[in-house]
Formats: structure tokens, C-alpha cells, sequence
């Protein structure tokens, strides 16, 4: 479903300030896989992210998805095939557009836009259908202007408008970190309903070991650009956040210093 | 200047009723510019407002609206299609700006001011003069006044407002304004109606969070490339009206067209809102039509002179921007006043203390 053959990205390259993002990095994911992505800050998670997005382009490597070569797509083009959402919940909506103008949006990510109307009575009862998904009344506001709602409800809305149209890959980058721990929780749960529902190819990002456990079939480790520890389906069960931990202290021989707490 | 006030055969010198009945007879004449206008100023919403682009072009797209319609008109070129031809070049001007910014990566402001003085020699090109004079052509503005006078509309109207004695306060033609705002509104419903659609509702969010439109998979270049587009030929649709209107095209009659739109918008939205789309369009209509109102009646003061339009204009937008946020700020700071004396007489009631430490100070 994904194959990352070697990337290699390199920022400021020639300068002092030179850092490789990543460095060589190989990926391959099957159809179903959910694998969970952990590491230090700087380690380059998310530019694998935006790598596979086609936000950034890698200077190396090539990106496979679903047999296609995209290395270089342009990021639009390849959002066909890719849905995301973000860390911070004011990226994934548009704040002044409705809720169901929103998801008439994300409805589009698959075919190409024409003149017709973007919310009919038909998708319209799509939508509210879809909304139901995430019990939090949405199917009720469908007039309501996204920028009126909580950081929770946009950010489950954003993991709605990115799954329903069931993408061939899911990126999702930190997308509980912005959250209160309740709000977390509830878009922690909503993640694992959806991609099972959908049966999503899933990349997850974390900050949050526990949250790296509880999800997904598979999990690596990334530091310096690269990743220096996987658990693969057989494996991953068996693992504890104290495990992860002391196999980060024996690769690297110093303590894992992630983004934010890592017990939480 | 127009052809509302050559219309007006009253001498401005004169005084009592007279003066009065001029008086409505300018008005009239600016409401009637003031929903040719309109057309421009809905492009400027689409750009400012949908796009989130101030996009300069306008003072330059204008023109080349007027001038395309004027010299295509002169060569004999059915007034109607001189028209649309105005509104076509219009949407190439504003495509051009748009990839100037997107494949440029030229910032917005800059890519709009080089398009903008770009277009002052291209105007004059296509003029080949500075100014070039339609009154004695047959264009979409005497088209629709003759047609009209076939309807005996305004005799009707003449006879109904004599018979209770307001006829000398009613203008001679409704036709130019009836048939002027009937476009203006169906352009605002099609604005209205296309931010709808599929196309329109990528639009809008570009304006709004365009990373996330690209994530799902629109091609923001392409959008922001097409929303100028349209912008800029509804202005140059406006400018070749007008310069019908006017009875002439002028190179110079760009001058300062965005702020003029950018006021109609600020105004429109303080006086209707703009909660929804449907609303801010109008919002933009009617302020199109009070800016033209607040120019002619300011105007109307013994020191302001026509050429103070301009300034006029500037001040006009510079109130609406600054006092919204005075008005703030004097609401927070009454506000805070207010919590500040009602905490000082709780600190007098509740403790002997705290009042005797006031004292000291
Ligand atoms: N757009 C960019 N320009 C310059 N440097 C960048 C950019 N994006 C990331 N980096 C650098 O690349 C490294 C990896 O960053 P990132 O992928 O964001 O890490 P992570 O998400 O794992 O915390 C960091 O050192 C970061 O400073
Ligand atoms: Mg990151």
C-alpha cells in the first residue's frame, strides 16, 4: 500500500544551520496496517509526514502508494489517495464556512469539483448520517459555523472529513496533543472506531506512548532521521511503555526525550 | 460630469423648492451610479473578503474595461458584445495577477500593483489616446434609455407623482436605473449561487485555510487564479459600464477604484452584517449605493471640491476601519472602570485595613 524507499531530506543543506530530517529511511505498509509512529522532538516525524503528503519533497527516495510512484506529485494531486489531519485543530476546517459546507468539501477530496452545488438534500442526509459516527450532536448543527465550535469537536470533525471518503492512506500528525485529556481520550477513541469501520491504512504520530500502544497493529520508533526500533503485529502486543523506554536507552544509550510528557 | 447631473437642467445658484428638487435629482443620480458601482465593488468582496487577496489590480482592470468596451463600441461593435468582450479582458488582467502570485510567488500586493501599472500603458494602448469619447455612439446605456421610452414607464410615474404633487421631485428616466440594478442584483445572485457550488465552496475555503483545501485535493493555484479572474471581470464589466454611462472612457478613471470598493464593502457589512454569503453580497450592494450618497452629500459642503472625492473616500475608510475598534476599546475601558469601582467599594466595606493602607498612598 506504501513503500518509503530510502528518503533522504536534508534542510538548509550547506549552511550551519544544515539538518537531516531524514536520513535513508525505508517504510512499507500493507493494506490495513495502523502503525504508530513514536520518537524524540526533531527526530523527523512529521517531516515523514509531509513527505508522504507531498507537502515537502524528499531529495532522495522514492514514495509508492498503491503501486503508483508519487515522488513527485504534486501535493493536491496526491491528496486523492491520502486523507490528514492535523495537530492543531484550527488546520483541518474552515472556520467560517458551515459545518456541512465543510464536509461537502472534504467530500470532494476523491472526484473533481464542477458547478454543481457542493451541499444537496441527498448528501445532506450523507452528512448527518456520517456525523452520528462521533456522538457529539454534530448531525444537529449541520447550519452551524465551524469556527464556533470547541477545539475537540473541530478536530473530530477534521478526523471525519479526512476518513469518510475512505482514503487509501490516513496520516495522522499529533492530532490529540493540542487537546485537554478528555477531548484526547474522546478523539483517541473516535480514531480506533473510524479506522476499523473504514478499514484504514493508518500512520499515526504520538507523543504519547500509552496512546502508541493502545492503537494500531504495528509501531516504530524514529530518532536522528531514521527509525531505529519496530514491533511488528507478533511483537507489539507484548510491549510496555518501560519496554519502549529501556530499548530507546540501550539503541541510543541515553534517555528518550519526547515531545512532551511521555506517561501521560 | 454624468448623465444624471446633465440631466438636471436646475442651476445649482438657484434657491428654495429649486434647490430641493436638485437636490433629489443628485441623489438619484448617485444612487444610480452607485449600483453600477456595485459590479465593482462585488469584485472587490470576492477578492478581499472570498480570497483573502487585496488584490490591486482593480485600479487598473477597471479601466481596461472601459477602454476595451469604449474602442470596440467605436469600431462599430455591437454595444452589448463590447460588454462582454470588457468583462473578458478584465478576467485575463485578473488571471494574470494570479499567477504572478502563485507560479511567481510574487506576495499579493506587489503582484497586483505590477499588474496594475502594467495596465496603465496597456490601457493606453488600446485607447491609443487618454481619453476617448462615446456621446455621440449608440452604447448599452442609450440603448436601454431608448428602449425604455417605448415602455411609458416614466410617464406613468410622472403622471402618478404629479396627481399628489411631487412630480418636479422624481427623476425624468427610471430606465437606467431599473434595468442597472436588475443586472447588479442578478450578478449578486449568480456570486451568491456560484460560492455554492462545488468550485465555489473550494473558494471560499481557500480565503479561509488553504492548506486545508490542498489536502483535499484542490488545486489552490488553479483557485486563486480563477477567483481573481472573476473578480477583475465583474470590474471591468463595472468600468465599461461606466464609462457608458459617463459618456466617455479616460485613462485616469481607475484611479483609486479599489479603495472605492474596499468602502462599499466596510460600509455594507457595518450597516447588513455578513453572516452568510447571501447577506454580505447585499451588504456589498447597498454599500456601494450609501458610499455614493455619503460622497455626494459630503460634497455638497461649500469647502469640498470634486477633486476631494478621493480624500473624501480615505477618510470614509479609515473611519470605518478605526472606529469600530475605538468603540471597543472605550467599551473595555468603561467596562473596566466600572469592575474597578465596584472592587474599590468592596475594599471599603469589607475591611478597615485595606482602606487605611489607601490612605497612605
Ligand atoms: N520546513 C522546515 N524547514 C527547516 N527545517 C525543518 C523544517 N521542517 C522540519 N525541520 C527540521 O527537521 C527536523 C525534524 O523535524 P520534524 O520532522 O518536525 O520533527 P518531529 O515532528 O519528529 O518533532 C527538525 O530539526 C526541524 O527543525
Ligand atoms: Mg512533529
Amino acid at each position: 500500500m506504501l513503500q518509503l524507499e530510502q528518503i533522504y531530506k536534508v534542510f538548509y543543506e550547506g549552511t550551519p544551520d544544515e539538518k537531516i530530517a531524514l536520513n535513508q529511511l525505508y517504510l512499507h505498509m500493507k493494506p490495513g496496517d495502523f502503525v504508530t509512529v513514536i520518537g524524540s522532538n526533531g527526530a523527523g516525524k512529521s517531516t515523514l509526514m509531509n513527505i508522504i503528503s507531498g507537502n515537502i519533497f524528499p531529495d532522495y527516495g522514492t514514495v509508492n502508494i498503491n503501486g503508483t510512484n508519487m515522488t513527485a506529485m504534486s501535493e493536491h494531486k496526491r491528496a486523492r489517495k491520502i486523507g490528514r489531519v492535523f495537530q492543531n485543530p484550527l488546520a483541518g476546517t474552515a472556520p467560517t464556512m458551515t459545518i456541512e459546507e465543510n464536509l461537502a468539501l472534504a467530500y470532494n477530496r476523491t472526484k473533481p469539483r464542477t458547478l454543481q452545488f457542493g451541499v444537496t438534500k441527498k448528501r445532506r442526509d450523507f452528512f448527518r448520517e456520517q456525523l452520528e459516527i462521533l456522538h457529539l450532536g454534530l448531525e444537529n448543527r449541520l447550519q452551524a459555523k465551524v469556527g464556533l465550535l470547541s477545539g475537540g469537536e473541530r478536530q473530530a470533525l477534521s478526523l471525519l472529513m479526512a476518513t469518510f471518503t475512505k482514503p487509501d492512506i490516513l496520516l495522522l500528525d499529533e492530532h490529540t496533543a493540542a487537546l485537554d485529556p478528555a477531548r484526547a481520550d474522546l478523539i483517541t477513541k473516535l480514531t480506533k472506531e473510524i479506522v476499523e469501520k473504514f478499514q484504514l491504512t493508518t500512520l499515526m504520530v504520538t507523543h504519547n506512548m500509552q496512546q502508541a500502544l493502545d492503537l494500531g497493529n504495528r509501531l516504530i520508533m524514529m530518532d536522528k532521521g531514521q527509525i531505529i526500533f519496530q514491533a511488528n503485529e507478533t511483537e507489539k502486543p507484548n510491549l510496555t511503555v518501560e519496554k519502549l523506554l529501556a530499548e530507546f536507552q540501550r539503541i541510543r544509550g541515553e534517555a528518550l526525550l519526547s515531545d512532551r510528557s511521555l506517561l501521560a | 460630469m454624468n448623465v444624471a447631473e446633465s440631466r438636471c437642467s436646475h442651476s445649482p445658484l438657484t434657491i428654495g423648492p429649486q434647490e430641493e428638487i436638485y437636490m433629489f435629482t443628485a441623489l438619484f443620480g448617485s444612487v444610480e451610479v452607485g449600483v453600477i458601482y456595485a459590479i465593482m465593488a462585488l469584485g472587490v468582496y470576492l477578492s478581499f473578503r472570498i480570497l483573502d487577496f487585496p488584490d490591486l489590480t482593480v485600479d487598473g482592470s477597471f479601466v481596461t474595461g472601459g477602454a476595451t468596451a469604449a474602442v470596440l463600441i467605436i469600431s462599430g461593435v455591437n454595444p452589448f458584445l463590447a460588454t462582454i468582450a470588457a468583462l473578458a479582458a478584465g478576467f485575463l488582467a485578473g488571471c494574470v495577477t494570479g499567477i504572478l502570485h502563485t507560479k511567481g510567488k510574487i506576495n499579493p500586493l506587489l503582484s497586483g500593483i505590477l499588474m496594475m501599472i502594467a495596465l496603465y500603458s496597456i490601457n493606453l494602448r488600446i485607447m491609443d489616446k487618454p481619453n476617448v469619447p462615446l456621446l455621440s455612439e449608440e452604447t448599452v446605456i442609450t440603448k436601454i434609455a431608448s428602449w425604455w421610452q417605448g415602455i411609458g414607464f416614466d410617464s406613468m410615474m410622472q403622471s402618478l407623482f404629479t396627481s399628489i404633487g411631487l412630480g418636479d421631485y422624481i427623476p425624468s428616466t427610471w430606465g437606467i436605473f431599473i434595468v442597472m440594478f436588475i443586472i447588479a442584483f442578478a450578478i449578486k445572485k449568480m456570486v451568491d449561487l456560484f460560492l455554492k457550488t462545488e468550485i465555489g465552496l473550494s473558494l471560499r475555503a481557500v480565503g479561509d485555510n488553504d492548506g486545508m483545501v490542498r489536502s483535499f485535493s484542490a488545486n489552490t493555484d488553479w483557485l486563486k487564479v480563477l477567483g481573481l479572474g472573476i473578480s477583475n471581470a465583474l470590474v471591468a464589466f463595472s468600468g465599461a459600464l461606466v464609462a457608458q454611462y459617463n459618456g466617455f472612457s479616460d485613462v485616469g478613471m481607475g484611479i483609486g477604484m479599489i479603495i472605492i470598493g474596499l468602502a462599499s464593502v466596510i460600509i455594507g457589512e457595518a450597516v447588513i452584517g455578513n453572516a452568510t454569503i447571501v447577506r454580505a453580497t447585499l451588504a456589498v450592494l447597498v454599500g456601494a449605493i450609501l458610499y455614493r450618497l455619503i460622497v455626494t452629500l459630503a460634497l455638497r459642503a461649500d469647502f469640498l471640491e470634486t477633486g476631494d472625492m478621493k480624500l473624501i473616500t480615505a477618510v470614509i475608510v479609515i473611519f470605518a476601519l478605526v472606529v469600530p475598534k475605538l468603540i471597543d476599546k472605550q467599551k473595555a475601558g468603561a467596562r473596566k472602570k466600572k469592575r474597578a469601582a465596584q472592587l474599590d467599594s468592596a475594599k471599603l466595606n469589607g475591611g478597615d485595613q485595606v482602606a487605611a493602607a489607601r490612605t497612605d498612598l
